[in-house]
């Protein structure tokens, strides 16, 4: 990666939605939204709501399929110089293994984040990131699958992060990514009826940033694989945090929404604080939080 | 498309809490086709996320303007801006609407600041018809002067009667419809309003022949296709249904492309 600076999955499309704004040559990596084996169409409207700091998200993961994505939007990607990486999801085990070996052999894919903590999807999904003999099971199929390189994303909402993180490491996940978002409601008093139509969402944005680090920290103590700080970056000092405190790359989410070019401002913000303590690379941020 | 940080040149209020905003947009301004909109990040309002989207009431040379009210926080925000501030703009964007079909007469129908999304577009078509412009009261009724400027007849109703007739604006469209002669040229409808306004529109284009290009309001998150949050149903070729984007496929849609029946269940 030229940059440890990815953007994350579900906030940057499939990357032809911000090509106009953002030089996608200059991120990490694009981790591109949620594929299902089969086109899903999604939850129903409204699907998000703007709370203090942050976005309740209950999207419900619509997407092309693996056929409908590798068609529409694999001979985009391949233009250009920038690692894709496939945020993968399934109703079953079964599901999330198909859809791992279907990408095995796509050309331009390089890596697949294994989805298992999405809090929008019914029928099973959000068990497969907070009950750990689930976990388990997705993660060893899909790493029986493929030969790409496997991302675990880890749910927040588990008592103890560090059993996950060293259940992805022994399953054999190449990394893990955290956090995914955060389960959250929200009410209109005028009407007492939720804000969302799928009544609870998942919350992302700076607000949870904090929650975060400290996870990305307790993760990233118990494992010896890479760790992707994600959650509420708007800037380089909110990556500086995860990598300190054991992350060795981080993805930005929510954030681009608002300032597309976000990504890239982080990656320059890296840049000139290596420069500043001269250092010579991001390895030497890595986990050297002083405690 | 591009995301530009623009100069604030005016601000004032034009009537009733209604206000104009001038943007000196030299990046975005000049690409600004009719019905298109602009992202706007609010600034000094770091509680809120995201921008919000305004549609363009005006783009000349360099500079854009911007008819809103302050009802949100977003919004009142906006009303603290002084020539100067700076703030960022990601436009033009959306879809906007089509010209006017080959023998088709246009009428254009609008409540409160959709009068001013609808500005632009007048100015551009080829033939100038029947404006019909809607609103609670008096001060909801906007830019009837610069209308009337390009060639356009306006026809305005109001809820209390403070201007114009008294009652909501389908019917005075309808009253202008039945006068109307059975072998004049079909209608081609723009609209852009509240949702039952818009329906209204539609249900009448469907009945009587129109064509009608209607401009959704949906909440909207990115502006740019990715966070799907501004979907809405449409008709898909295979009979059923299928999400589109108002920010991307929209804002405007042909009403008959709209699944209004599964509009009024959600």
């Amino acid at each position: 990666m030229k940059t440890p600076v990815m953007v994350a999955s579900g906030t940057f499309g499939y990357g032809p939605e911000y090509a106009e704004l953002v030089d996608l040559n200059k991120l990490g990596a694009i981790v591109v939204k949620g594929i299902a084996l089969h086109p899903t169409k999604g939850n129903e409207t409204p699907r998000t709501v703007e709370v203090a700091s942050g976005l309740i998200n209950a999207i419900g993961l619509p997407n092309p399929g693996v056929d409908g994505f590798v068609e529409q939007y694999m001979p985009f990607l391949r233009q250009y110089d920038v690692p894709v990486i496939v945020n993968i999801w399934g109703k079953t085990v079964e599901e999330y293994v198909e859809v791992a070996r279907r990408f095995d052999h796509v050309d331009g894919v390089h890596a697949l984040e294994v989805n298992v903590s999405c809090p929008n999807i019914k029928e099973g999904s959000a068990l497969f990131g907070t009950d750990l003999d689930m976990f388990r099971r997705v993660v060893d199929g899909v790493r029986g699958a493929t030969q790409l390189t496997v991302i675990p994303k880890l749910a927040p909402n588990v008592s103890d992060i560090k059993v996950f993180a060293r259940a992805a490491e022994d399953a054999g996940a190449d990394g893990i990514s955290l956090i995914n978002s955060v389960p959250a409601m929200a009410v209109d008093v005028k009407t007492r009826k939720p804000r969302l139509a799928n009544v609870t969402g998942g919350l992302t944005g700076p607000g949870i940033h904090s929650v975060a680090v400290r996870l990305v920290w307790e993760a990233a103590g118990v494992v010896n694989i890479p760790v992707v700080g994600i959650g509420g970056i708007t800037k380089a000092e909110d990556a500086l945090e995860f990598l300190m405190v054991g992350a060795s790359a981080v993805a930005v989410g929510t954030a681009s929404f608002t300032h597309p070019a976000t990504a890239l401002e982080v990656t320059d913000g890296i840049a000139e604080y290596l420069d500043r303590h001269g250092l010579s690379s991001v390895g030497e941020l890595v986990g050297t939080v002083l405690l | 498309m591009q995301c530009e940080t623009v100069k604030v040149v005016h601000q004032d209020e034009v009537q009733g809490g209604y206000r104009l905003l001038w943007l000196d947009a030299p990046g975005i301004a000049p690409h600004v086709r009719p019905g298109q909109f602009v992202h706007v990040l609010v600034p000094h309002m770091e509680e809120a996320l995201l921008r919000r989207p305004f549609s363009v009431y005006k783009a000349d040379g360099p500079v854009l303007q911007i008819l809103y009210k302050g009802v949100g926080k977003g919004t009142r925000t906006m009303t603290y801006l002084r020539p100067g501030d700076q703030l960022s703009l990601i436009g033009p964007l959306g879809n906007g609407y089509p010209g006017l079909s080959t023998g088709r007469y246009p009428i254009l129908v609008a409540g409160g600041y959709g009068m001013a999304a609808l500005y632009l577009l007048a100015r551009a078509l080829p033939v100038q018809g029947v404006a019909f412009f809607g609103g609670q009261s008096a001060s909801d009724i906007l830019c009837v002067d610069e209308f009337e400027a390009l060639g356009w007849e306006v026809r305005i109703s109001t809820e209390d009667g403070t201007r114009g007739e008294r009652g909501i604006i389908t019917g005075v469209i309808d009253a202008w419809w039945t006068a109307r002669d059975a072998d004049a040229e079909p209608v081609e409808a723009y609209a852009c309003g509240p949702n039952g306004m818009l329906h209204a529109v539609a249900r009448r284009a469907m009945e009587r022949d129109w064509r009608a290009w209607v401009s959704v309001d949906r909440n909207m998150g990115c502006g740019v296709g990715a966070c799907l949050t501004c979907v809405l149903k449409v008709r898909s070729e295979e009979g059923g249904w299928a999400w589109k984007r108002s920010c991307k496929e929209g804002p405007v849609f042909e009403c008959r492309e709209i699944c209004w029946e599964m509009e009024e269940a959600g």
